[in-house]
């Protein structure tokens, strides 16, 4: 193991946070709020003297990482990012609980979404700022950020993929361009570029720019941390139907929109998985519409708020305007199967991802094939291109510990007697999802403040497993990651 | 520069590793997505899977807007193939083919300008010049030459006996009594740029410059017995095997080719009646007795296995032949391997790579460009030579008072017909050979990138 190189990426990862950290103190200096500014600023010192103290004791760090490496790196940088990023809102009093304060940042760097908050609009501006803005941050990766700002070394950068596998979404997560330096500077230009046309989109609805940077923040991470009690709820018809569009379009894949740059329509035309995606948004939305036309004022009303619920739960953002809770068990089982689902590979939402459910659904067809056909050889395209065994290997692997841990957090969470199933189960799936609100007593209108520590830290881990596509997470608690030789 | 590599083999991977480094966008298609799948964790480059002479799969890399395709696969045709498909996709991208058939050598001009070839390269054909050199030259471990032959940079190892041994270098002039400049020295592995002060050892080997025509007699000074070769034997008969024993009876020396495979034999006895060629295993000593090894002046080993060669090699200079020669296809281990007596050590590979780095260089650079790049101390300073032409700066001013950045030695300057070792009061003219050695990470890409001003 390269710790010290592990640990100089983890200094790297601390001190752009405290340079993130820097616009929310801003916001509550200028808000007059001296309470969160305070909080900012010491969370910051400590943010940044951590960081600093460990790049000073790494210079003389090898650039050599190997994959389980990436992956261990990943996780770990995840973890303290979470840690200190909660610092804020406790060192204010925003939130008063340590463990709450990690929650909200887990939830918010994982776009989850869910949170633990009784009252959101009596929080300062800062902290709800930074509160969004974690959202953005985590949406399309900090390590991803780093790889695009910070030159490791010049030479033998491979390894930096490693890195990028293990934060990315997706089955096969690949480069888009030679360099990783320049993928990453791609990604996260069209990354700003999708988010400051929301915020356009959003200010000329006449939402006042703090809303509007927020709720972009929380639309593009595909997060789903409001600033308002009642969600989006509050919001005109037409900022709504700017949101439904734009969470669509950040649960698509990111290299989608490259191609679009270069103006390769067909590819993006053929993209099976997009086809997939948008027929699925669509097939939805149509179901829940008519399911429920009867209590909607309008069947126009109807299709907006199903589209938007739609489009919030496949790219697990979770902004909500109506309370699915009201709605009939059809409409609510539709959600319950999206959260399954997911956005795309490569996009900034959560889930199974759409391309994954495709390569299931191939597999198993194959699988179907063999039984009638043993002697049969078949392999399995995507796009037009064979897709190798190890990438249908490593899907089945993945959902078969989707499975486990599905059913491990559903139990630990169900020591909560309080809760009902239907929450329990939901809550697990919102959370492993990065979705944010789920059903019952943690729909849309609650929250997870009731929630005992245990059902908390379950649901931190679940977020992050969720974010990083579990591996990452799980390899810290193998014991053959620690041993000299595997 | 957008840079396609085509054929993920041993010489592809040690062009990506090199390319890569200097920064250029690299994109590298195979067939063998495990090959690929290394690739691309080692160095930051991008891979395609798939044939590089269809036209999907050139697409598919971006041949559209590449600036060069270098294709290095297994086959010459499919080589061939790939370039003229690619020139076909994209009519402005410079194509380098790698072509080692020696059946397709005498056409490499032909098809070069019908085919719209940048360059063909011949690693083995390189190789052998290489080492006709060597045996040209006994005495050195590795030459390099520069302006035209008119300037050298000659590799020597201090050994037991040498009569450098505890000598510093500003007393090397009494010793060789002519002007010759230490470059680089290589002590355990490790490469030092020395100055007056250092002082030499037994087991260094030193990097010296000298104009052609003080070589014979620094050989002379130093007492190396510069012996003519005139029986040489070669163990292999593979392609290097080929045009080195081509060239070698072409200047009148004895060669003997020992190859195991019969049918290899008949055909290399074909082809060089002038070589005698025999069939037998060279790997037990009895059998290399009886074919003359003591007698030898020079032995090279070429076969296709490097753990052979390299134990040949040991065997011959136990039996203390004058000159052994080492072919390496894999470098990766010549630090381990670097303080064996086997001799000068020849890679086909990396004289092939630093050909084609020279040729991207001076597409990058079209004025001013690198006219020789030659890899020295284990690949950790490289040799270049340029033209001074009228966009370099100081010309006319005498080199002491120019600033040179730090890890650049100024090697040699050559004028017209006369070569010399620079100094203080030296200048650069319109029209000079400049030999510049640098050191470390330095990429060197026209004379003024070793001004410091």
């Amino acid at each position: 193991m390269n710790f010290k190189l592990m640990a100089r990426i983890n200094a790297y990862i601390l001190v752009l946070e405290s340079a993130f950290m820097i616009i929310p103190m801003m916001i509550s200096v200028i808000g007059n709020e001296r309470r969160s500014a305070w909080g900012f600023f010491f969370a910051i010192l400590v943010t940044f003297g951590v960081g600093a103290v460990l790049w000073l004791i790494t210079r003389n760090a090898q650039n050599r990482l190997r994959a389980r490496e990436g992956m261990v790196c990943t996780g770990v940088s995840w973890i303290l990012l979470s840690l200190f990023g909660a610092l804020p809102f406790w060192f204010s009093r925003q939130i008063p609980r340590y463990l709450d304060a990690v929650f909200e940042t887990v939830s918010g760097f994982t776009t989850t979404g869910a949170s633990i908050l009784n009252d959101v609009e009596a929080m300062s501006r800062g902290c709800l700022f930074w509160r969004s803005f974690t959202h953005w941050i985590g949406g399309m990766g900090i390590l991803v950020f780093m790889l695009a700002v910070i030159p490791l070394s010049g030479k033998n950068e491979g390894f930096t993929l490693h890195l990028m596998r293990a934060e990315s979404p997706g089955p096969s997560v690949g480069k888009i361009v030679p360099k990783m330096r320049e993928t990453a500077k791609i990604l996260y230009l069209i990354y700003i570029g999708l988010t400051a046309l929301n915020v356009l989109f959003l200010t000329a609805g006449k939402m006042p720019l703090f809303d509007a940077l927020c709720t972009a923040f929380g639309t593009a991470g595909t997060g789903g941390f409001g600033i308002k009690a009642d969600s989006m709820a509050g919001y005109s018809t037409y900022l709504q139907a700017v949101t439904t569009v734009f969470m669509a379009l950040f649960g698509v894949n990111f290299s989608c929109y490259y191609l679009l740059l270069r103006k390769d329509w067909k590819s993006v035309w053929k993209d099976e998985e997009l086809r997939l995606y948008v027929a699925i948004i669509l097939l939805s939305a149509l179901c829940i519409t008519v399911n429920i036309l009867p209590q909607s004022s309008s069947p126009y009303d109807a299709w907006h708020h199903a589209a938007f619920t739609v489009s919030s739960i496949i790219t697990t953002t979770g902004f909500a305007t109506k309370d699915f809770n009201q709605w009939p068990t059809f409409s609510k089982t539709v959600i319950l199967t999206l959260m399954f689902c997911g956005a795309c590979a490569g996009s900034t939402g959560g889930g199974i991802k759409v391309s994954r459910v495709l390569l299931l659904f191939k597999g198993l067809r194959r699988n179907i094939h063999q039984i009638l056909h043993p002697q049969k050889v078949q392999t399995i395209r995507s796009n037009g291109r064979v897709i190798s065994e190890s990438i249908l290997t490593n899907t089945n692997a993945y959902l078969s510990a989707y499975a486990l841990i599905v059913i491990l957090s559903f139990i630990a969470v169900s020591l909560d007697s309080r809760f009902s199933i239907e929450s329990n189960f939901s809550a697990v799936m919102c959370c492993f999802n990065n979705i944010g609100p789920g059903l019952d007593q943690v729909g849309p209108t609650s929250n997870f403040y009731l929630c005992s520590g245990l059902t908390k830290i379950v649901l931190i881990m679940d977020m992050l497993l969720g974010r990083l596509e579990i591996f990452p997470i799980l390899v810290l608690f193998s014991r053959s990651t620690w041993k000299k030789l595997n | 520069m957008k840079i396609l590599i085509a054929g993920d083999g041993k010489l592809g991977a040690t062009l990506v590793r090199q390319l890569s480094t200097e920064g250029y966008d690299v994109t590298v298609i195979d067939e063998d997505p495990a090959v690929l799948e290394t690739t691309m964790e080692q160095y930051d480059v991008i891979t395609i899977e798939g044939n590089a002479a269809t036209m999907k799969t050139l697409k598919q890399a971006g041949a559209e807007e590449a600036d060069l395709l270098i294709a290095v696969t297994g086959e010459d045709e499919l080589n061939l193939l790939s370039c003229m498909t690619a020139h076909a996709l994209n009519p402005s991208l410079h194509t380098i083919a790698r072509i080692r058939n020696p059946e397709y050598v005498d056409q490499a001009y032909t098809m070069r300008e019908n085919f719209a070839l940048s360059l063909i390269v011949n690693p083995e054909k390189q190789a052998a010049h290489e080492i006709e050199r060597l045996i040209k030259y006994p005495g050195f471990l590795k030459n390099d030459t520069f302006a035209r032959g008119h300037l050298e940079i000659v590799e020597l190892k201090i050994g037991t006996g040498s009569k450098l041994r505890n000598v510093p270098l500003s007393a090397l002039h009494d010793i060789i009594k002519c002007r010759v400049l230490v470059v680089a020295v290589l002590r355990e592995g490790t490469m030092i740029a020395p100055d007056g002060s250092f002082v030499l050892q037994e087991g260094d080997d030193i990097y010296v410059t000298a104009s052609a025509a003080d070589l014979s007699a620094l050989l002379r000074n130093l007492g190396i017995l510069q012996r003519r070769v005139k029986h040489c034997m070669i163990v292999g008969g593979g392609k290097v095997s080929y045009y080195l024993s081509q060239m070698l009876v072409k200047s009148g020396l004895s060669v003997e080719i020992i190859e195991r495979d019969a049918e290899r034999c008949i055909e290399l006895a074909d082809a060089i009646p002038e070589a005698a060629v025999v069939q037998g295993d060279a790997s037990t000593p009895a059998f290399l007795e009886s074919e003359g090894l003591s007698e030898a002046d020079s032995f090279v080993t070429l076969t296709g296995l490097d753990e052979l060669n390299i134990i040949l090699s040991l065997y011959a200079h136990s039996k203390k032949v004058p000159q052994v020669i080492t072919k390496l296809s894999r470098v990766d281990y010549s630090k381990a391997i670097g303080d064996l007596p086997i001799g000068s050590v020849i890679s086909p590979k990396e004289l092939c790579c630093s050909n084609i780095v020279r040729y991207v260089r001076a597409m990058r650079n079209q004025q001013g460009a690198a006219v020789t790049i030659h890899s020295i101390a284990d690949g950790q300073a490289e040799a270049v030579e340029f033209i001074v032409d009228d966009k370099t700066r100081h010309v006319g001013e005498p080199l002491k008072d120019i600033r040179t950045r730090n890890n650049i030695l100024i090697a040699g300057i050559s004028r017209g017909y006369r070569s010399m070792i620079p100094d203080g009061s030296s200048s650069f003219e319109i029209g000079d050979s400049v030999v510049v050695v640098c050191s470390g990470d330095t990429i060197l890409y026209s004379l003024n990138d070793i001004f410091e001003d």
